[in-house]
Formats: C-alpha cells, sequence, structure tokens
C-alpha cells in the first residue's frame, strides 16, 4: 500500500512539472530563442527601431590599399579624446576607442577556412559597434552606459563605479578600464601619457571604463565623427542614419554586401563592414 | 583640600588655551576669500546670488541634460549673450583662472569638487 502511493506522488510530481514547463520551453523554441534571439540575422531581416539609428560602413579594401589609414583614424580619435598611451611595455592597461583586429578575431563566426591570405592578413578597424541591443547597457548597475535616442550607447563617466560589468558583457571587448590614473602630470605640468592633449575634452580618472562615445561631442557641433573626418578623402569609414533612406550609409549598404560582427549573438550593431 | 594653588591656576590656563582662538580672532572676521571675477564680461549666466549659491546644481543639471537627454549645449543670458553650457568650453572661458576664482572658495570652506580630476584647467598665469 505504502508502496503504490509513493508511485502515486512521484509520477503525480513529475507530471505536474512538466505540465508547467512545457508550453514555456515549446514557445521558446518556436520563437527561435535557443540560438541567443532572432540567430545569425542583422538588422534586414527583423524590424528596424525607429527614429534615428546612426551607424558606420567600414570599407576594409579602403584600409588594404592605404596601409597607413588605420593608424590615422586611431591617432584622431585618440588624440581627439585624449585617450592616453602608457606604451607598449603596458599592453594589460591600454586603452583603446578604435583599433585593428585581425580577420579571424574581428569575425571569428566566419569561416577562416582555406581563405585567401590578403584577406585573412587584412587590417579591420573596429569600434564600439553601438549596438541596437547592447548587452553592457543591461549589465550596467548604475545606468552610467545608456543608449541615447539616436540609438549611440553612451557612457556617463560621472557615474561609473568601474565595477566592469560591461566589460564582460560586451561581446566585442570595445571597453577598456583605467587601471592607472591616465592624467598623471610630468613635473613641467604637460602630461606624461597624453602627447597632445585636447584642451577642449575632459580625461578620465582611474577607475572607470570608457569606449568609443561616436564622437558625441562632436556630432553637436555638425562635425562628423573623428575617425571619419581622418579617412578623408577616400571614404574609409561612412557616418550617418541608417534609417534615413537618403543617408549615404542607407544608399552604401543597398549596393554593397555587408557583414556584421558576431550577428548571431542578436546586439545587432550597427557597425557593417564591406569586404 | 590639597594643592589648592595648582590646581586653581591650572584650571585657569587650561581655559585660557582652550579659548585661545576664540578670543584672539575676535572682532575680526578673518581672511574672507575674494574670488577674482573675469574682466571681459559683466554678467554671468544667472544672478551673482544664485551662482553663489548653487552653480553646483546648474552644473549638475548641464551634464544631465546634455549627456543622458541630448540636450542643447548652447545656452542665452537674459541679456542675450550665447554661452556654451559646459564646465570647460563655458565657464573657463570667463574665469580663466582657477586658482583665484573657484578655489579661493572652495578652500576657505573646505569643499573638494572632483571636477578637475578629468576636467582640464585652464593654463593659469602663474
Amino acid at each position: 500500500m505504502d508502496n503504490s502511493r509513493r508511485k502515486f506522488l512521484k509520477l503525480a510530481g513529475v507530471s505536474a512539472i512538466a505540465g508547467i514547463a512545457a508550453p514555456a520551453a515549446f514557445n521558446s523554441l518556436l520563437k527561435g530563442e535557443a540560438f541567443a534571439s532572432g540567430g545569425g540575422s542583422g538588422h534586414g531581416e527583423d524590424k528596424a527601431p525607429t527614429g534615428k539609428r546612426y551607424g558606420f560602413v567600414v570599407d576594409v579594401q579602403k584600409f588594404a590599399a592605404d596601409k597607413d589609414l588605420a593608424q590615422r583614424c586611431i591617432n584622431a580619435c585618440h588624440t581627439t579624446h585624449n585617450v592616453p598611451d602608457f606604451g607598449k611595455d603596458n599592453k594589460k592597461d591600454e586603452i583603446k576607442w578604435i583599433w585593428t583586429e585581425t580577420f579571424g578575431h574581428a569575425f571569428p563566426d566566419h569561416s577562416q577556412y582555406k581563405k585567401n591570405t590578403q584577406l585573412v592578413d587584412l587590417p579591420i578597424m573596429t569600434f564600439c559597434n553601438h549596438c541596437d541591443n547592447p548587452p553592457c547597457v543591461r549589465a550596467c548597475p548604475t545606468k552610467a552606459t545608456f543608449k541615447n535616442a539616436d540609438g549611440m550607447v553612451l557612457m556617463d563617466f560621472h557615474r561609473c563605479i568601474g565595477c566592469r560589468f560591461c566589460m564582460a558583457a560586451c561581446p566585442y571587448g570595445a571597453r577598456s578600464f583605467n587601471w592607472r590614473n591616465p592624467a598623471v602630470k610630468n613635473e613641467d605640468g604637460s602630461y606624461k601619457y597624453i602627447r597632445r592633449p585636447n584642451l577642449d575634452f575632459p580625461t578620465r580618472m582611474r577607475g572607470v571604463v570608457e569606449k568609443c562615445n561616436m564622437c558625441a561631442e562632436r556630432l553637436a557641433e555638425g562635425k562628423q565623427p573623428a575617425c571619419v573626418d581622418a579617412c578623408r578623402p577616400t571614404d574609409g569609414i561612412i557616418f550617418g542614419d541608417l534609417n534615413d533612406p537618403n543617408s549615404e550609409v542607407s544608399k552604401v549598404l543597398r549596393e554593397k554586401f555587408t557583414i556584421q560582427r558576431k550577428p548571431a549573438l542578436g546586439t545587432k550593431p550597427s557597425i557593417f563592414y564591406i569586404i | 583640600m590639597y594643592d589648592k594653588g595648582k590646581i586653581i591656576t591650572g584650571l585657569i590656563v587650561f581655559v585660557g588655551l582652550i579659548t585661545f582662538p576664540i578670543w584672539y580672532g575676535f572682532g575680526s572676521a578673518g581672511h574672507l576669500p575674494n574670488p577674482e571675477k573675469p574682466k571681459n564680461a559683466k554678467e554671468c549666466v544667472e544672478a551673482v546670488d544664485y551662482m553663489r549659491t548653487s552653480h553646483m546644481q546648474l552644473l549638475n543639471e548641464w551634464r544631465d541634460d546634455i549627456v543622458r537627454s541630448g540636450g542643447t549645449r548652447a545656452g542665452i543670458t537674459h541679456d542675450g549673450t550665447e554661452y556654451i553650457r559646459s564646465l570647460q568650453k563655458g565657464c573657463m572661458k570667463c574665469h580663466t583662472n582657477k586658482a583665484k576664482f573657484c578655489d579661493e572658495c572652495h578652500t576657505y570652506t573646505a569643499v573638494k569638487p572632483y571636477c578637475w580630476d578629468c576636467h582640464i584647467q585652464p593654463k593659469e598665469a602663474n
């Protein structure tokens, strides 16, 4: 008698759990949540967010043609924003807003198998993707990282407590932590790690995370981002409103085949690469 | 009562020492801060009294509005003068000397704002 009651209770328990869990599991499978959100899709298949949505198109071939171009972009960005340079010996302290990656590191979900060497050796300009669905914003406990109305993922350095959750959340490694004080001064009052300080832009302090801010301060003055300007006269990086059908980026995106970094994660990056 | 003389003398000396700061500065208000006003500008973005008491709130409002809400960077005073709502690009264009303007009061009141940990102060003459 005892034995059969136990069996009955077991059976009842299992069927209760199955009854509660099954619809949820089926629903998530139907929606495709099992493979991130919207697996494999970029901007095209999903409904694009409305309003302004700033983005970049990087023409990788322009950087292949001009070997110096990447460095010019990096210098332009880093001088504009007082990004410190701790030298090659201190790689772990490095602060980078825009940098180059190999094809394999930038696009790990694309096959590298038997790809031509010209492609594999190509330096790819990488910077904050200003995702439509940014994981860093969700991870930030103080809302220091936030997405503004124009689709820019920005940082309010005043609010950053340096927990580095955003660094862990970003799948693109686009964030750097200030392990040291970047604004250390020499005896003569010049900055030790900032070669040509831009007196109109602040530095950061030790213990905050920083990243590309899409040159929000330049856009407010009606200028283009510093890296885009540095690419002139070539159109190595094109900037504009992705939702405006008449913008330069939209025209290029309509005409050329482009790829995004790690599209399967569903973050919907706003940087498109012409390979 | 033993050592009456010693104790009373000691107490008088003690009370004298402890109240020294009171009677030393008696009748004078001490060194008051005297921030140097800009020579090339006559009015600030708000009334002087408001700026004196609430400039920090104003700066916080500017920051939140511009950084987070996409607010305008240009401001305009009652008299129609245009200015930039920015510490580095706005305030410090008129108040060019941090030591003689900001520090004057901040040192007096022992307030240590961390603005200058990041924001670059204009080059001072000294």
